[in-house]
């Protein structure tokens, strides 16, 4: 049934719903984790979470999942708890207190695991990187269908994550931007980042063996990093994760049956991937974006810098045109002028005029205001500066660029005759 | 410091052991390194693996304290995660396991992953953690990715390469340990020609850019060091504990010293010495991978320094702190009976009189006295009471004293209301050293304001603890 | 190949030219201007101050000129000579808190930094180098302190050690960045002592300074500074009422929204 109504195997189909269970948890829970720089605490507390999962497999003799979650929550307290300590009292930095503690416990987990390891099926190995596949296989009925229990596990733990980022909202908000700020309101930013502390611990345990805790470190720390070059709203970038963590589980999924790949270690690919197009191609933040302002500041500089140049020449009424050749080498030379004065022309701002060029009438009109901003400019550094006459030029020739209108009505207030310091304009 | 001479002294060291190894040959050095352990009468196989293992740990240790003092511990982490697929790749374009070329593979990997960390911490919005976390887990994923294709290529079986997940000493042959063994000595002969400007770099960069030091070339040279002690120590500890053996020995060294040159050798011993201890134990348990276990020994002498070390562990602070705070006791009785007598000079103290002027419980007090007349501060009166000796009257002048300039120099010189003064003068007296109080003495002589009396009387009147308002 | 003792030969100063010259230096923090145009000529053998209220650009403005922070534009010259060439002559006391103190290294070894610089590459300091650095040291009166771990001084103390790493330099031209700021009096006299003892050497040392209260006491050459250079010259002609007004009574109101207006307009 499931088949005909998905048009998908309900195998696959249930790969890529845990997978994505996992990525939104993350999602959200990393969120908070990388506005607080605390990324590596994810990662620390899910290697930690090892002994705590075996210790209450040795206790309790079996694989059930509560008393797993709770050795897995201590676990992670634990290595919060410990780090704070050591860094407090034995003076440790921060980053190597973590270091220690996480890489110890994990040793201690691996050793008692071992030691068990007929008895139990948790091979360290899987912990790292899980088995997504054979997880997805055992499935209980529920309502009908068959749901595999790591997808309910899941779910449980999405859901009450979500609840928390709901409920706690206001708080998280505060905490994640200002701890201290957080304290003097009353809200008590320790327990909150406790019970942070603690649902990244069970969300570990949740996950691990669907994907080990590879994937839960890629999860915790990716989608939220892209959603961070992507926004500056909170809630934005909430949401923004937990579309990428989608995606993610889709896009890996897929990718992963093309070469025949573990799906979690191809998440973690993907999820780098879509980082990746986020660093070059965000809007605002990305390095393409940026780059493309850069170029384009910089030819609107050269395009009126040449403008300037053009109306300066025609000001001292010498009635010869003004070179192309000169006025490119004066304005920086480079194919960047080149193109700067070609953009010129065609914005009809400039013109061929004979051997050379010349201002059109909207040319002449932008370069008078262009020209009017500089001598403002050098106006109001005279006034207010002590810097040597033949010092103002150099200023003024970079802040004409950069003075919109509502500047220059301001400076125009401070300044009454805009006019060079020695009389003539310039 | 301009100029080539670092660059050069690399590369003939490189040069000397490339021309080293191609006349004398690697066959010939594990030829001769067999024959001496004939004769010393050691078993040849144990003496290369415990040798490479201890080896690789001192120099993860020497190299990974420096990245501690700097503050770049998991950067080390994300090294080792950022290994793996390099050495898949190495593997399926080799199709054979050359242990060299996997090393290799590892390490360019690895530099890689530290280029794209400093990198997006550079070019991007993306702060230090996150990146580090991103490389960890992006580049460990790629790793699993092309670590099952190596398993599903027909020749993969072979590989070995689930040996580098949690470190598997077995599987090494000699020449592998042999090539840790030297690349490790290079690594540390490194270490010590750049002991001075490592030293300026981690310290204080932008003195040392001041001075001249190229500053980021220097930083290319030590996370490449770092790399490469990460790398070779793949095999014994595995990918996901090596950052382990890059920070606990030099946090354990940091306990027993103050200097760096004593830090940095000792932390090496530290690692040569897990290394070596954790390759046995685990070679005598079945089955077990031995990285955690090398992991577990460094954690335990990481554990011992931090409770046992004689000044900055945990057990001789707490030691410390309970000393002063008997010390801080012993004075403020002595400074009681004095007052107590100069009140009353005829008459001995009692224990309710101390208790009360002090605050203090009666066992307490009761205590603190008995410990004095042990001393010879003290004496019993025949009717219980308490009285100074000749030998508590000359300590008592002395404790006195100091609190008393003290009282009058936070009155005069730091405008302390006066009734705030004796809170103050209670806890900072006992910081005072006494070539301080020679110092305050002699001032307050100086200025005409030491009083004719030995001792001036205390500034504001004194109430006992009980009565004292809150 | 460039021993280090030939660079502080070539790097010998120009006869004539002052030890700090910087022009038209602009410097941007994130694409706003945080220091605008400052153009600057500084005598020789004085003691200099940099004041001006919070967030004036001062550290910066030392930073910049010492190559730390990238300059936007301009350049500064030390005798002459590009300061990039120079550093040979350059004595730096940094702020206290721009390092870690906890680092495992003793006083001795913090001022035998200095030293480095003449050493050139892989040389360990010698003999003549720890003595040098105990006669820094005993300048600044921590002679005894030598073997200490450095978290173990006080605030006042860590300023001298600074100092002392400074004095070893044996440099022509000294930035200090608020050498002053949370010592108690006796190492302000005694820092002060040591200026002074710099200056009647024919040293210039520029000091970034938190205090206006001893500022006319302790210096004779002064730089007023809010994001641009407000006044500079001799101490008596620049510490007038107006001057700081003009640097402490609130922003030159259109800096601000003139780097609003770049930053705006450079993304």
């Amino acid at each position: 049934m499931m088949q005909t109504v998905l048009a998908m195997d309900p195998i696959v189909f249930w790969i890529i719903v845990t997978v994505a269970l996992v990525n939104v948890t993350g999602a959200l829970l990393g969120t908070f984790l990388v506005l607080r720089r605390m990324s590596l605490l994810g990662d620390a507390i899910s290697h930690a979470v090892l002994p705590g999962l075996a210790l209450a497999f040795m206790l309790s003799g079996t694989r059930e999942p509560l008393p797993m979650l709770i050795g897995a929550m201590a676990a992670g307290l634990l290595t919060a708890l410990l780090t704070h300590l050591i860094h407090r009292y034995a003076n440790v930095p921060e980053d190597a207190a973590m270091g220690v503690v996480f890489t110890s416990l994990f040793a201690l987990g691996v050793v008692m695991i071992t030691r068990v390891a007929s008895q139990v099926d948790l091979d360290p190995g899987c912990v790292l990187y899980g088995v997504l596949e054979s997880a997805a296989l055992d499935t209980r009925p529920l309502f009908g269908i068959e749901v595999p229990r790591v997808a309910v596990t899941l779910a449980v733990t999405f859901a009450v994550t979500a609840a928390f980022v709901a409920a706690l909202w206001k708080e998280l908000k505060i905490v994640s931007f200002d701890p201290h700020l957080a304290t003097t309101l009353g809200i008590n930013a320790d327990r909150v980042h406790y019970l942070l502390m603690a649902l990244v611990a069970a969300f570990t345990v949740a996950a691990f063996e669907a994907v080990g805790s590879i994937l839960v470190v890629a999860m915790l720390i990716a989608p939220a990093a892209t959603a961070f070059l992507l926004t500056d709203r909170l809630h934005w970038m909430a949401l923004i994760a937990c579309a990428t963590g989608i995606l993610t589980a889709i896009l890996g999924r897929n990718i992963a049956a093309v070469f025949d790949a573990p799906v979690a270690g191809m998440a973690s690919v993907v999820a780098g991937g879509l980082f990746l197009l986020a660093v070059l191609f965000a809007p605002r933040y990305g390095i393409v974006a940026r780059k493309l302002a850069h170029l384009r500041l910089g030819l609107r500089i050269s395009g009126e810098d040449l403008l300037g140049l053009a109306y300066r020449w025609q000001e001292r009424g010498t009635g010869a045109p003004l070179s192309a050749r000169g006025a490119l080498e004066a304005a920086g030379g480079g194919a960047g002028s080149r193109l700067a004065l070609w953009l010129l022309r065609r914005a009809g701002l400039m013109a061929k005029s004979g051997r050379g060029l010349r201002l059109t009438a909207s040319g002449l009109e932008r370069a008078s205001k262009l020209v009017h901003r500089h001598r403002l400019w050098e106006a109001y550094l005279a006034r207010h500066l002590p810097l040597p006459d033949d010092h103002l030029h150099s200023p003024a020739d970079r802040m004409e660029h950069f003075m919109d209108s509502d500047l220059q009505r301001q400076v125009e207030e401070q300044v009454p005759e805009p006019h060079g310091p020695s009389g003539a304009p310039r | 410091m301009s100029g080539p001479a670092p660059w050069l002294a690399i590369l003939a060291l490189a040069a000397a052991q490339a021309l080293l190894f191609a006349a004398v040959g690697a066959n010939r050095v594990l030829e001769w390194v067999q024959t001496a352990c004939a004769s010393a009468g050691l078993p040849y196989n144990t003496v290369m693996v415990l040798a490479g293992s201890g080896l690789l740990g001192v120099s993860s240790a020497v190299i990974g304290s420096y990245a501690v003092l700097r503050r770049r511990s998991l950067i080390g982490d994300a090294v080792a995660h950022a290994a793996p697929p390099g050495i898949a790749l190495a593997y399926l374009i080799a199709r054979e396991r050359n242990f060299f070329l996997l090393l290799l593979g590892a390490l360019v990997s690895g530099v890689l992953g530290a280029a794209v960390i400093a990198w997006l911490r550079q070019s991007t919005r993306t702060r230090q953690d996150a990146a580090i976390g991103l490389v960890l887990s992006v580049f460990f994923g790629l790793g699993i990715v092309l670590t099952s294709a190596v398993q599903r290529d027909p020749t993969g079986a072979h590989a070995g390469l689930e040996g580098f997940l949690l470190g598997k000493t077995a599987g090494l042959v000699s020449q592998d340990l042999l090539l840790i063994a030297v690349t490790s000595a290079n690594i540390l002969i490194l270490v010590w020609l750049f002991q001075k400007e490592f030293l300026l770099l981690s310290f204080d960069p932008g003195f040392a850019a001041v001075q001249r030091w190229p500053v980021q070339a220097l930083d290319v040279l030590m996370m490449t060091l770092l790399v490469a002690a990460t790398v070779i120590g793949l095999p014994a500890v595995g990918v996901v504990l090596m950052a382990a053996m890059l920070i606990i020995p030099g946090v354990a060294a940091r306990f027993w010293t103050d200097r760096l040159s004593r830090l940095l050798p000792l932390a090496g011993a530290f690692g040569l010495a897990s290394a070596g201890a954790g390759t046995y134990f685990s070679s005598v348990s079945e089955g077990m991978p031995t990285g955690p276990v090398i992991v577990l020994t460094a954690a335990a002498v990481c554990l011992f320094s931090m409770f046992a070390a004689p000044r900055r562990g945990i057990a001789a602070g707490i030691l410390k702190r309970i000393r002063m705070r008997e010390r801080v006791a012993r004075q403020n009785l002595l400074r009681t009976m004095y007052e107590l007598a100069e009140e009353a000079p005829d008459s001995a103290a009692s224990l309710e009189e101390v208790a009360a002027r002090r605050g203090w419980r009666a066992a307490e007090a009761l205590r603190l006295l008995r410990r004095a007349e042990r001393r010879g501060e003290l004496r019993r009166t025949p009717d219980g009471r308490w009285a100074l000796t000749e030998h508590g009257l000359q300590k008592a002048l002395e404790v006195v004293r100091a609190h008393r300039l003290w009282e009058l120099y936070l009155v005069e010189q730091a405008s302390i209301a006066a009734d705030h003064v004796d809170r103050d003068a209670d806890e900072l007296e006992h910081i005072l050293p006494p070539e301080m109080v020679l110092q305050l003495e002699s001032r307050l002589r100086s200025e005409g304001r030491w009083p004719e009396d030995r001792v001036p009387a205390s500034v504001h009147p004194i109430e006992s603890a009980a009565g004292e308002a809150r | 190949m460039k021993a280090a003792q030939e660079e502080r030969r070539e790097a010998a100063p120009v006869a004539e030219a002052p030890p700090l010259e910087i022009h038209d230096m602009t410097v941007a923090y994130q694409r706003r201007p945080v220091l605008w145009d400052i153009d600057l000529e500084l005598p020789e053998g004085r003691l200099i101050a940099v004041v001006g209220p919070n967030g004036a650009g001062k550290s910066t403005l030392i930073k910049a000129a010492l190559g730390l922070v990238p300059r936007a534009s301009g350049r500064v010259e030390v005798y002459g000579k590009p300061i990039e060439k120079q550093l040979s002559l350059i004595g730096y006391v940094p702020q206290r808190e721009s390092v870690d103190w906890d680092f495992p290294v003793s006083v001795l070894d913090v001022v035998m930094m200095g030293r480095y610089g003449r050493l050139g590459w892989f040389r360990r300091p010698g003999r003549e180098d720890r003595e040098a650095a105990m006669d820094c040291l005993r300048k600044v009166a921590l002679q005894d302190f030598a073997g200490r771990q450095i978290s173990q001084l006080s605030g006042g103390q860590q300023q001298r050690v600074f100092l002392a790493r400074a004095l070893a330099q044996e440099a022509l031209l000294y930035f200090m960045d608020e050498p002053f700021a949370g010592v108690d009096a006796a190492t302000e006299q005694a820092i002060l002592g040591i200026l002074q003892e710099l200056r009647s050497n024919g040293r210039t040392v520029v000091v970034v300074h938190h205090s206006l209260q001893t500022v006319r006491d302790y210096f004779d050459h002064l730089v007023l500074l809010n994001m641009h250079v407000v006044a500079h010259g001799p101490i008596e002609e620049v510490f007038t009422e107006e001057n700081l007004r003009n640097t402490y009574g609130g922003r030159l109101p259109l800096l601000e929204q003139a780097a609003d207006a770049v930053q705006r307009r450079s993304v």
